[in-house]
């Protein structure tokens, strides 16, 4: 009787441990999936930026400088390698279409365009896109991190190699207010 | 026009008799509010008169909501037990009355996991959404599932002036987000994607699925309850055919006492916990939309204009087996506070202040 109640607590505690590791697993793959899921989303937006440029740039005659700034962070971020210099140049993109939102808030006859209202909506939700992806990066490597530290899976972690993984975090670029020049 | 509650604080709209948060009437009480010492804080907004109450955690909110309505499931599975355990303490042949109850609510689960969102969809008259004219929509339920890290739901919108949305799906995989025309209009982008958080969440948290789970037992319980009562005519209180021998009389007694009370108490009993667990549900479906948006202000704000909104429209397709699928109830009366224990969703007014404090 006692030897049967040993041995069915033994089991359960190996398919714990076994559903501990598995865990850890999920989680990892998350982590990397999450990575993946935002250069997704940046290439998005490398890919409707010309349509952009192509409708504005017949209305927004004086703002040649910062449809160029947009063109030029584009270029600079699709020919970027490295984890350090795609974050920096993608930092600099979001700025550029920072500034060129800003100043097409002073053209009313371009904010009315149908176009241009759908391209805007493109554009916006692919800025959030981004940020959601960032976000759910994030969210994936707290879980993991979690789970590496807290009691009873950090001893698993610790025996099968399982890392902290580092956060994302947003370059100074990113962090800088939009500078407007308007007329 | 707003009429601050004398005893937690809350701003209830002008008229009201009771406070919408906690209940009070709106007596001058003389003794010292000892509510208002846990519910309010220093915090204040420019232009506010009363101050906001204490701030909360969207993460200590999922799992606050996730262990009560674990609780409340684990209660209704003891009824169900304690049910069982008495039909067998009353009849000699107590197996055939449950085998049978709960073959029906089997049945009766995988007939709903398997086709009960088509049905719903079609109920409510709700088509996919078009890539062209509902492009926000899609895009919003696109970024959540981002946010979220799950596949992307069908989209549909149903054609009404009405304001409400709903999910439906047994899991991720297979899951559909809807939201009314009525909605579009009325609600910028902020406040729709915090509405469409909010039913993503339904989703994620397997919602449709724990509901099926509880109405199944409660479903069992009404049909155990059913079986006793009836048992009774046919064999008489305490005992079944065959004839009992002498130690067992005691234990009939005992049982049949327990029979008595289960039989009329079990189902109310099952039906307030089923409304529990999904008002729990519905609160835990909201702090997991801002752990989505982390805007909880933009979910606080569309809950507000679908609540003045929602006795003006009435929705097409809505009923009493579909009503705990919507982010607002559709079935709530003109004017009437309907009871708050016999509510699939918590009181408006509690869940806006809850997002408000965590924001």
């Amino acid at each position: 009787m006692i030897i049967g109640i040993v041995v069915v607590a033994a089991v359960l505690i190996v398919f714990w441990i076994i559903g501990l590791y598995n865990g850890l697993v999920k989680m990892r793959n998350a982590v990397k999936n999450a990575w993946a899921q935002i250069d997704v989303q940046l290439k998005r937006r490398h890919d409707l930026i010309p349509n952009l440029v192509e409708v504005v740039k017949d209305y927004m005659a004086y703002e040649q400088e910062t449809l160029a700034k947009v063109i030029q962070a584009r270029s600079a971020a699709i020919s970027a390698t490295g984890t350090t210099d795609i974050a920096a140049a993608e930092g600099q993109l979001t700025g550029a279409l920072k500034s060129l939102f800003a100043v097409m808030e002073a053209y009313p006859d371009l904010k009315a365009n149908q176009n241009v209202q759908s391209l805007q909506e493109e554009l916006t939700s692919t800025e959030n896109k981004i940020a959601f992806a960032r976000q759910y990066f994030n969210d994936s490597v707290m879980r993991i991190n979690n789970a590496c530290e807290v009691f009873p899976s950090s001893i698993i972690a610790g025996m099968t190699g399982f890392k902290q993984e580092a956060f994302y975090e947003i370059t100074a670029e990113d962090k800088e207010p939009v500078k407007v020049k308007l007329r | 026009m707003n009429s601050p509650c004398p005893t937690c604080g809350y701003q209830n709209r002008a008229g009201t008799l009771r406070c919408g948060l906690c209940g009070k009437p709106f007596i001058e009480s003389t003794v010292e509010p000892v509510l208002a010492v846990a519910t309010t804080s220093s915090r204040r907004v420019e232009g506010e008169d009363e101050p906001l109450p204490v701030r909360r955690d969207y993460a200590a909110e999922i799992a606050g909501n996730r262990w009560k309505s674990a609780v409340l499931l684990a209660i209704c599975m003891a009824l169900l037990l304690l049910m069982g355990l008495s039909i067998g303490g009353m009849y000699h042949y107590p197996r055939i009355g449950l085998v049978l109850g709960v073959t029906l609510g089997l049945i009766l689960t995988i007939w709903a996991y398997f086709g009960g969102s088509k049905a719903v969809l079609s109920l409510s008259g709700a088509h996919d959404a078009d890539p062209v004219q509902d492009r926000q929509i899609i895009n919003l339920v696109d970024e959540m599932r981002i946010a979220a890290g799950l596949p992307m739901p069908r989209v549909m919108v149903i054609e009404t002036e009405a304001a409400n949305a709903f999910a439906t799906g047994r899991d991720p995989e297979h899951a559909a987000v809807a939201v009314t025309r009525g909605l579009t209009k009325l609600l910028n982008r902020e406040e729709l994607q915090g509405v469409v958080a909010h039913e993503m969440s339904h989703v994620r948290n397997f919602d449709t699925r724990y509901m099926m789970l509880v109405a199944a037992i409660v479903g069992a319980i009404i049909i155990l309850a059913d079986t006793m009562m009836h048992g009774w005519w046919w064999g008489g209180i305490g005992g079944g055919r065959r004839s009992s021998r002498d130690g067992d009389r005691g234990g009939n007694a005992i049982f049949a006492i327990l029979g008595v009370v289960l039989v009329i108490l079990a189902p109310i009993f099952a039906s307030l916990l089923q409304m529990a667990i999904s008002r729990k549900r519905e609160f835990l479906a909201d702090a997991s939309a801002v752990e989505l948006t982390r805007n909880p202000l933009g979910l606080a704000s569309a809950l507000d204009k679908i609540d003045r909104n929602l006795d003006k429209e009435p929705l097409p397709g809505a009923s009493k087996a579909t009503q705990h699928l919507y982010i607002a109830n559709p079935l709530r009366s003109f004017g009437m506070r309907s009871s708050a224990l016999m509510s699939t969703h918590p009181p408006m007014e509690a869940r806006i202040k809850l997002l408000r404090a965590m924001g």
